[in-house]
């Protein structure tokens, strides 16, 4: 019964439970056939659509676990995706590498540039996050509007498709790009001592300034890691679809990955977090979009799908929820109980710890 | 006679993973006495408490509340059958009015609706029975931390008490404002009610307890009447050994003279900050241990953030080694080998969710910088060194910190700045709120490094532990530093105090 105690055991489980109410619906779910050097299949699908999503997650992981939050992703996604799409219009050759990579380069710069915006107003000029970023959230979508002259743009370039819908050794390439963003935040902040440093700017800023931590910095550089992720998400969504929307790209997308964020296992308050679990958190989401379509809800109410799921799996993962559910089948109710107190008060502890017991209860 | 106590508790046991916290502890409250729990930090006076208060369940014994056998679901239980506790932290919510916060929970109401009128009124009697007079709309923070703990006593003894448990309440008070606290508790005393008290300060204790029963490593040691049980013998049963420690101390740091003075590592010329406190001058040598003393508000606090660069100064000028220097924030100082643990450790010291070893190693490796971690085997070796050096129990690196008491919270901080091997160590009340053992334990080691050669600024609002470390004196009073006393026979804590109360012109 250990496995139940484990922070991302829920979010698996529901992971699976999708997955095997997809085969009811859709036969051949689980069928991967590698076509023309590529695989296909539902399972890749989901792969290659989690990739912005788990972009934008890794960086909200890290801003979060400052104590801060970042509302702009999505219109940083619009920007990049607006900057790219336009700069490559205006290339004689836009089936050229290089010039192609110039461009990427060019978008992924100019979200860095809003990252930094963003850092600023929280970490100098000492704005609450939610506010700071607020105001880019708005404004961003207006900047990528002004870059589009308000038209959708429309490309047609090899190299840049490869991004969102190209494949590489059989595999997406935007799941690719997702790894390897993973793998780099891994090693970013477990190899070196940044995770640390985050947590501890994140568990308590005074205490931090006063042990010698530049948290000035690290503040400025989570939001400029985000938004540069958003940027990246960015490209790939515009690249999928060929285009640069400014009102569609990424919208939304902050709450989705807010949310992964939390499932994953990360306290909104700031200090510990966990990169896998905000990775779980995104294919979790991601899964759930396409099997509100896969299972046949109708299209009106697939948010409320969403929604159900979501405060199911909220719900399982409250050690208080379960406790006073599965509690009323049990003698000692009152042992219950009297935990429950006990876990409210010290809620930000470890509350997994009295849960063996009573796991076990329901059977 | 033991038919009549209000509350009893017999054969106690709680455990939690890994320890027996309480281990068969019996404890009786009888009406109209104020009782003392004693015990160093760990021995289990704050987990018999929650059990009490209902904050715990108990794995083993009865309770009995006036006769009545009770087990408590939560706090709130326990405060309808009349148990109110005041905590050692504040327990308040400091955003919210004075008149709020006493009635917080249990607001008085009318129609539904809060009433807000007699609620101000009510708070205004409450707090006048204390001799308090505040504005009870004002929000609580904008009183000092004495007066919020004033609040979350009127707080508590408006729940009709029939027990008072008051957690370390002394311990942010100064002299006069725990004579205000002490006249309460002797009112209420006299009103019948049982009141529970824990601190660390045994003059106090010997002041105000009747009796007091005594834990040692979650054990019941016994109850004792204080007239009964003289000061040392007490604590030899808390420490469970002869405090000929101690002793030790006091003849040693005392005799050591500092030879060479040469050059000081750090000379404040007029450094001062407006508000916080006056322009002052002072120079601390290598090997040299200065204490600052002074009133709780004198400005010690203030002196000490400004030397580290945790708040800037706005005029005067600081030099270490001789050589000018600007200060502006906490790296600074750190890179001129100054560190700095401060006074309000659970807020401004520890970082409680991570675990002991990344609190200990946190300042080393803030100064290295981020991209050069410190190897976890070199981690894992310099943790092992300090918890066993300043022997922080439980001996688990990887255990939160916020699980640890406060003195091993604070034996954290202290092996934190241990490892960047600093010059000069300034120290804001290490030994507040911990228990004698430790405080020993503490004392002894600023002593030692002193004798290393290291400087160490000691702050402290026990006078006589700044008389038993320190060479130099520093006496503060309303944010100025106004005397500098060399340590020696003829300075005593009479000596201090008359300059602290303004009596002496010098």
């Amino acid at each position: 019964m250990t496995i139940l105690r484990h922070r991302l055991f829920w979010p698996a489980a529901v992971l699976v439970v999708l997955l095997i109410s997809n085969l009811v619906f859709s036969d051949n779910f689980f069928t991967i056939r590698l076509q023309d050097g590529h695989l296909y299949g539902s399972l890749i699908d989901i792969l290659r659509r989690s990739a912005p999503l788990v972009l934008v997650a890794l960086g909200m992981t890290l801003v979060i676990a400052t104590g801060g939050i970042d509302l702009s992703v999505g219109s940083v996604m619009a920007i990049s995706g607006a900057l790219a799409c336009l700069l490559i219009g205006d290339l004689s050759n836009p089936d050229a590498l290089g010039p192609v990579l110039l461009v990427v380069g060019a978008a992924i710069a100019l979200c860095l540039v809003a990252g930094l915006w963003n850092g600023f107003l929280v970490a100098v000029l000492g704005i609450q996050p939610i506010i700071a970023t607020l105001i880019l959230m708005v404004a961003g979508r207006g900047v990528a509007q002004l870059i589009t002259g308000g038209q959708i743009l429309n490309v047609h370039s090899a190299p840049y498709r490869v991004i969102g819908a190209g494949y590489f050794l059989a595999l997406p390439v935007s799941f690719l790009i997702a790894t390897a963003a993973v793998a780099l935040t891994v090693a970013l902040t477990r190899r070196t001592a940044l995770g640390l440093l985050l947590e501890s700017v994140g568990g308590s800023p005074t205490a931090s300034r006063l042990a010698g931590i530049r948290s000035r910095r690290i503040t400025i550089m989570v939001y400029v890691f985000a938004a540069g992720f958003a940027g990246v998400a960015g490209l790939i969504y515009s690249s999928d679809v060929s285009s640069a929307d400014s009102n569609a790209a990424g919208n939304l997308i902050e709450l989705n990955a807010i949310l992964a964020v939390v499932l994953g296992g990360t306290a909104l308050t700031g200090g510990r977090f966990s990169i896998a679990g905000s990775v779980l958190g995104a294919v979790v989401i991601t899964t759930l979009d396409i099997t509100a379509v896969s299972v046949g809800v109708p299209v009106e109410t697939t948010l409320l799908f969403k929604a159900v799921v979501v405060i199911i799996l909220c719900l399982a993962q409250s050690a208080t929820f379960r406790a006073k559910v599965f509690g009323r089948f049990s003698a000692e109710r009152a042992d219950v109980q009297r935990a429950d107190v006990q876990r409210a008060d010290v809620q930000t502890a470890d509350v997994q710890r009295s849960d063996v017991e009573r796991s076990d209860v329901p059977g | 006679m033991a038919e009549q106590a209000v509350l009893r508790m017999t054969g106690i046991k709680k455990i939690f993973p890994g320890v027996v916290a309480l281990d068969g502890v019996d404890f009786r409250l009888l009406p109209g006495e104020i009782h003392a729990l004693m015990g160093e930090n760990g021995a289990g006076k704050s987990t018999l408490i929650k059990v009490l208060t209902g904050v715990y369940g108990i794995d083993g014994g009865e309770i009995h509340l006036g006769g009545e056998p009770v087990l408590f679901a939560g706090p709130l239980q326990a405060q309808q059958a009349g148990i109110s506790t005041v905590y050692q932290e504040v327990n308040l919510c400091p955003n919210l009015s004075v008149a709020e916060n006493i009635f917080i929970g249990r607001e008085p109401r009318k129609f539904g609706r809060i009433h807000w009128s007699e609620m101000r009124g009510r708070a205004a009697d409450l707090l006048a029975r204390l001799d308090l007079d505040l504005d009870v709309s004002a929000q609580l923070d904008s009183y000092s931390l004495a007066i919020q703990q004033m609040v979350a006593i009127a707080r508590a003894i408006d729940i009709q008490a029939r027990v008072l448990i008051l957690d370390e309440p002394t311990s942010s008070l100064d002299a006069s404002e725990v004579e205000q606290l002490f006249a309460v508790m002797r009112r209420l005393k006299d009103d019948g009610v049982a009141i529970l008290f824990v601190s660390h300060f045994l003059d106090q204790v010997y002041e105000i307890a009747d009796r007091m029963t005594v834990l040692r490593n979650g054990g019941l040691i016994g109850e004792f009447t204080t007239a009964e049980l003289p000061q040392m013998q007490l604590v030899a049963k808390m420490i469970g050994k002869e405090l000929a420690a101690l002793e030790q101390i006091e003849g040693q740091a005392r005799d050591a003279t500092v030879n060479e003075r040469g050059t000081p590592i750090i000379e404040a010329r007029g450094l001062g900050r407006a508000g916080s406190i006056a322009p002052f001058n002072l120079t601390i040598h290598a090997g040299e241990v200065v204490g600052l003393a002074g009133l709780l508000g004198s400005g010690r606090t203030e002196l000490a953030r400004l030397l580290f660069g945790a708040d800037r100064a706005d005029e005067g000028e600081l030099l270490v080694d001789g050589r000018k220097k600007t200060i502006k924030a906490p790296r600074d100082a750190m890179s001129k080998g100054i560190a700095f643990s401060p006074e309000n450790r659970r807020t401004e010291g520890i970082i409680g969710e991570l675990t002991v070893r990344e609190n200990i190693i946190l300042a080393l490796q803030a100064a290295r910088g981020w991209t050069r971690p410190i190897p976890r085997r070199r981690q894992d070796e310099l943790v092992d060194k300090y918890v066993k050096a300043l022997q922080i129990r439980p001996a688990e690196p990887e255990r939160q910190v916020r699980d640890l008491s406060g003195g091993n919270q604070q034996k954290v901080l202290l092996a934190r700045w241990l490892l960047v091997e600093p010059r000069l160590l300034i120290i804001d009340e290490p030994t507040r709120g911990i228990d004698v053992g430790a405080k020993a334990e503490i004392q002894r080691l600023v002593a030692q490094l002193a004798d290393g050669g290291m400087a160490v600024l000691f702050v402290s609002a026990e006078l006589e532990e700044v008389l038993r470390l320190s060479h130099k004196i520093e006496v503060l009073r309303d944010r100025r530093l106004v005397e500098e006393l060399e340590n020696g026979d003829d300075v005593d804590a009479d000596r201090i105090m008359r300059t602290i109360a303004g009596g002496v012109t010098s």
